[in-house]
């Protein structure tokens, strides 16, 4: 199942506890809700009785990032605020991952200006970006079901490639 | 009282102060000096005649860029401006920037028990924009005023906590005015692009 | 950010025979489920109490209005939007009447009545998530889970008019994107005795509930006089015992011509609060009914169909070669994004302004005129050119008056538009309204202050 080099060092029984430990990380999300503006409603949305996000077993928030293993950055970060999603992701423990919700998360949308960040992955590394504004809640679970299938794909220490950062950023 | 009864009734009262006035589409405006803001405000807030109790709304305008925007485009000048219609109020256009001051204080009052609207001016120059507070009136201005200092640099005389509002203290500069770049970034952290 | 308060700075309280204690500072930091993500409270505590609150903003701050001296006056519509992104359709009104108003141009009756019903939706679904939320931070979370549901409703309603949820960029300066489409009355019946049906569970599940009723009745009072001095406007003021309303007092649209009542508040405080939106909403259901009774009526009736709807692409087709006779007066089926914007439509949704609002397709594709207007108004560079001048316009949002005050120089983009935001007021007012509650009080009362902070902070 895992697809990278490191699995030929691996025997048939570890990659079967690897495939096990995945298959029981995907299905208990944690998620942080790093809610800011509007899509935080169609988190809302998603998360409650109509499109229920608890059916993927991401349906409980932690609202401590000590707790929490996925980061959902959901809404706008303007550079007022971008301290403090740094310090935020800096908290969380090992293995984490992070998923950008919405377009402004993703690349900025359309606020090109002195207040926003344009794309949160210039600040932390992100692992999935679910684009949109708002994004629909069927969106928005296709980008968790990616989600489960990179964090099942995830070697047992949590060791991953390294997030590729954008070519201007890397120095 | 309607626009224009108001208008006057603002300019009997204080005919040294009010430097100018209109009525462009039924919004009575008038336009004040500077040191009078302050008492005029006082009488419209507490006098039986005019009794505005709410402070709507305090920004300010940048008019150092106006009508000097150049079109991208071609053939603009033969124009789509829509002239007004004979429906509204006011025939008469608009009559201009009030003063030649690079900045306009502006005030929205409304009073709820007679229902009518006041907007007043004050021009601001830009070497030396400070204006009085009305935070001891209304305890609406403490943080509108904090705003308009944010966005365009504007002191208010009197305020106790005139600091930033929306943006961060390490930022420089006030982003309203017209001179600030609208992509001009100075991130806390992360890269400047 | 803040400077840090020396420890020596805190009050230091002592009475004879007992310890001496100091305030606390606790920082409710921006990130914080309660605070709905972006504002920070840092309180001083004496033990339970809050002695004195700061409040700091600006975490959300989008740069709205240097953002719409950018753009051409249409393409602001999309930054309304996120500005109060529970009631998109409220801030869409409100700028497109403002400009209006700058224009001096009237728009047609229906179209009147089919923005006073999207507002109306769109207030209800604000109250929805506004008492949602606030009773969920309580711990009262299946009434969020109903109320979301009851949302889903509208938003559903919502999207077969305008074609999205949430961000709906429904209104044009002069008009409105496209008609109700067919069945919207039905639909519309149906959803809102859903919604009643949720309200009417969620009110017996919170109104005489004890613990709701004790956390939220006595807390987070302010008096009428300090809300008028704050400039606090909308349920908030209403709760204080003010009647004001801008939908009646300053009449706007077709609200003159519908009845409806205020609900008014008598003690201020957050149970109050509750109480009003909860009423507020059964009005706007009542405004909707009325409207869609009232509303003038729309092609379907009065128009007969002169010809069978042909496919868009078809009509161009047989105009290109010539044959236009059959196609005059002809509906013509255009792609599903562009619904309700159909030739014989047009004239109930948009003012009959041609240097203002977009031609029909079928104009557009048809015929040279229509090419012509279409392309002035478009294109990059041209576009609406209200004459020089400023207006200022205020409609009831959600939380209060929300007003627009813009000025034009006549170029084809806005030179300021300033929005004067009903709860930057309310919240200016909230070191107020905690002093003297104790901890635990916060949750309700910032949750009955409704903060948007898109609306907040822009």
């Amino acid at each position: 199942m895992s697809g990278t080099d490191l699995s030929s060092e691996a025997g048939f029984f570890t990659s079967r506890l690897e495939e096990a430990i995945g298959w029981a990380r995907k299905y208990s999300i944690f998620q942080y809700p790093f809610v800011t503006a509007c899509c935080g409603m169609e988190y809302m949305a998603t998360a409650c009785s109509h499109y229920d996000i608890d059916r993927f077993g991401a349906g409980l928030p932690r609202f401590s990032p000590r707790q929490a293993d996925v980061l959902f950055v959901v809404g706008t970060i303007s550079h007022k605020m971008a301290p403090v999603l740094k310090r935020i992701y800096d908290q969380m423990a090992d293995p984490k991952w992070v998923v950008s919700f919405g377009v402004c998360t993703c690349t900025g949308g359309f606020y090109d200006n002195y207040a926003t960040v344009m794309g949160i992955d210039t600040i932390i590394p992100v692992d999935v970006y679910i684009p949109g504004c708002p994004p629909r809640p069927e969106y928005v679970l296709d980008g968790l079901l990616k989600l489960q299938a990179k964090i099942a794909a995830q070697h047992e220490t949590g060791r991953r490639p390294a997030p590729e950062l954008r070519p201007e950023i890397a120095r | 009282m309607n626009a224009a009864d108001l208008i006057q009734a603002v300019k009997d009262r204080f005919p040294q102060a009010v430097q100018a006035s209109h009525s462009y589409r039924g919004d009575a405006t008038v336009v004040l000096g500077r040191d009078s803001l302050l008492e005029v405000a006082r009488t419209l807030k507490e006098d039986p005649a005019f009794q505005m109790n709410f402070l709507m709304d305090v920004t300010a305008v940048d008019f150092s860029s106006f009508g000097k925007k150049q079109s991208p485009a071609f053939f603009t000048s033969s124009g789509v401006s829509v002239s007004p219609s004979p429906q509204i109020p006011d025939q008469s256009p608009w009559p201009g920037p009030p003063g030649s001051s690079r900045f306009v204080v502006v005030y929205h009052l409304f009073s709820l028990p007679f229902k009518h609207r006041l907007r007043l001016e004050v021009p601001v120059e830009e070497d030396d924009a400070e204006i009085d507070s009305l935070s001891a009136l209304w305890g609406a201005a403490d943080w509108l005023e904090r705003e308009v200092w944010d966005m365009f640099g504007i002191r208010f005389r009197g305020h106790q906590n005139l600091k930033r509002i929306l943006m961060y203290d390490e930022f420089v500069g006030h982003p309203l005015r017209k001179d600030y770049a609208v992509n001009k970034r100075q991130p806390l952290i992360g890269p400047v692009n | 950010m803040t400077q840090a308060i020396p420890p020596a700075a805190l009050t230091s309280r002592s009475t004879p025979g007992q310890v001496e204690t100091r305030d606390m500072l606790l920082n409710i930091g921006p990130a914080h489920p309660a605070m709905h993500g972006i504002i920070r409270i840092i309180a001083n505590l004496d033990g339970e109490q809050i002695v004195s609150a700061d409040v700091e903003i600006g975490y959300l701050h989008r740069g709205f209005e240097k953002m719409s001296e950018t753009v051409d006056y249409n393409g602001v519509i999309p930054y309304t939007d996120r500005l109060n992104y529970v009631s998109p359709l409220i801030n869409n009104v409100g700028y497109c009447m403002a400009v209006e108003k700058l224009l001096g141009i009237e728009v047609p009756e229906r179209c009147h009545y089919i923005r006073v019903i999207v507002s109306e939706i769109s207030r209800i679904t604000d109250h929805l998530t506004c008492v949602g939320a606030s009773a969920m931070e309580l711990g009262a979370f299946t009434v969020f889970l109903y109320m979301i549901k009851a949302r889903e409703y509208l938003w559903e309603l919502v999207e077969m008019v305008t074609g999205a949820r949430l961000t709906v960029s429904y209104c044009r300066v002069g008009g409105v994107k496209g008609d109700l489409p067919d069945g919207f009355a039905e639909r519309c019946h149906k959803a809102l005795e859903e919604t009643r049906r949720v309200l009417r569970e969620s009110d017996t599940l919170l109104t005489r509930n004890r613990i709701f009723v004790d956390r939220m009745s006595g807390t987070g009072k302010i008096s009428a006089e300090d809300a008028i001095s704050y400039g606090i406007t909308g349920p908030f003021l209403r709760a204080s015992g003010v009647d004001y309303d801008v939908r009646k007092d300053c009449p706007y649209a077709v609200y003159d011509r519908l009845q409806f009542d205020v609900p008014v508040g008598t003690r201020g405080d957050n149970f109050d609060r509750y109480l009003v939106r909860m009423e507020e909403m059964e009005q706007s259901m009542r405004i909707i009914e009325q409207a869609l009774r009232d509303i003038p009526a729309g092609p379907f009736q009065t128009h007969p169909e002169t010809g069978r709807p042909i496919p868009a692409a078809e009509m161009v087709d047989q105009a290109k070669v010539g044959n236009i006779q059959g196609i005059v007066d002809t509906r013509a089926v255009t792609d599903p994004t562009l619904d309700g914007s159909a030739k014989p439509l047009h004239l109930f949704i948009g003012a009959d302004e041609k240097r203002v609002f977009l031609p029909a397709k079928e104009d557009t594709y048809g015929n040279i005129e229509g090419l012509m207007q279409h392309f002035k108004l478009v294109m990059y560079g041209h576009g609406v050119r209200p004459p020089k001048g400023e207006v200022y316009f205020p409609v009831e949002g959600a939380n209060g008056e929300l007003g627009f005050y813009i000025v034009s120089d006549g170029a084809n983009s806005p030179y300021r538009v300033r929005v004067r935001p009903p709860c930057f007021a309310i919240m200016s007012a909230l070191p107020k309204l905690l002093i003297g509650d104790m901890m635990a009080d916060l949750t309700p009362t910032f949750g009955s202050v409704n903060m948007i902070g898109g609306e907040l902070d822009r």
